[in-house]
């Protein structure tokens, strides 16, 4: 029953990689890679169980942690064209 | 096997089943459907539906442990990001010019200019 899941959510997985590298726009890309980190997040779930240790769902944890701030992280990345600092242009207004 | 264990067992393979069902659906719109704003509908399926349902087939695995307390934390958190960074990306590319096209039939005429 964890196959059938668990090859479900690999075909997910490639079907949203498809998207990921064919997407026309970036926000195609980011939303492809949101998803992709849903789908690696509940695959090593399903694996933890398929091979009987459970213990994996802690690395599923912090998998979902890391790719809610990587999304994030990338967003702000392409809207100011800086990770940390935002780089303030007296001329011309970064913000909208 | 008890009835009870056999009735947790059944229930479990039709959560997890129905999941992956809604995993493939979702993987699927996001791969096939024509516009970026169509695509947001079906990436939610995916983390509303088949990780609810999945999480939920899974911790009906375990019963009542420690492992299941972690599913249900796994499912919070989810449930909270996913919705976020869903709408973050649709304020980007709203913020950035992006805007829906307009469905003139099937075959999908050439979007009218926007502002």
């Amino acid at each position: 029953m964890f196959i059938v899941a668990a090859i479900a959510i690999f075909i997910g997985m490639v079907l949203v990689l498809v998207r990921l590298f064919v997407g026309p726009t970036l926000y195609d890309r980011v939303l492809a890679l949101n998803s992709f980190g849903t789908h690696t997040v509940l695959f090593i779930g399903v694996l933890g169980f398929l091979t009987g240790r459970p213990d994996f769902l802690d690395i599923a944890l912090l998998y979902a942690l890391i790719n809610f701030i990587g999304t994030i992280a990338i967003l702000k990345f392409f809207r100011y064209r800086a990770i940390g600092d935002i780089p303030r242009t007296p001329e011309k207004e970064v913000e909208q | 096997m008890s009835a009870l264990e056999t009735a947790q067992q059944v229930l479990s393979w039709i959560f997890i089943l129905s999941g992956s069902f809604f995993v493939i659906v979702g993987a699927l719109g996001v791969l096939r459907f024509p516009d970026f704003w169509s695509r947001l509908h079906a990436a939610s399926i995916t983390d509303s539906a088949g990780v609810i349902l999945l999480l939920i087939g899974m911790a009906l695995q375990v019963g009542i442990s420690l492992i299941a307390v972690k599913l249900i934390i796994i499912g919070v958190f989810l449930f909270i990001t996913g919705p976020t960074s869903t709408h973050a990306v649709a304020n980007a590319a709203l913020v950035s010019g992006l805007r829906p096209k307009e469905a003139k039939g099937l075959t999908g005429a050439t979007p009218e200019p926007h502002s």
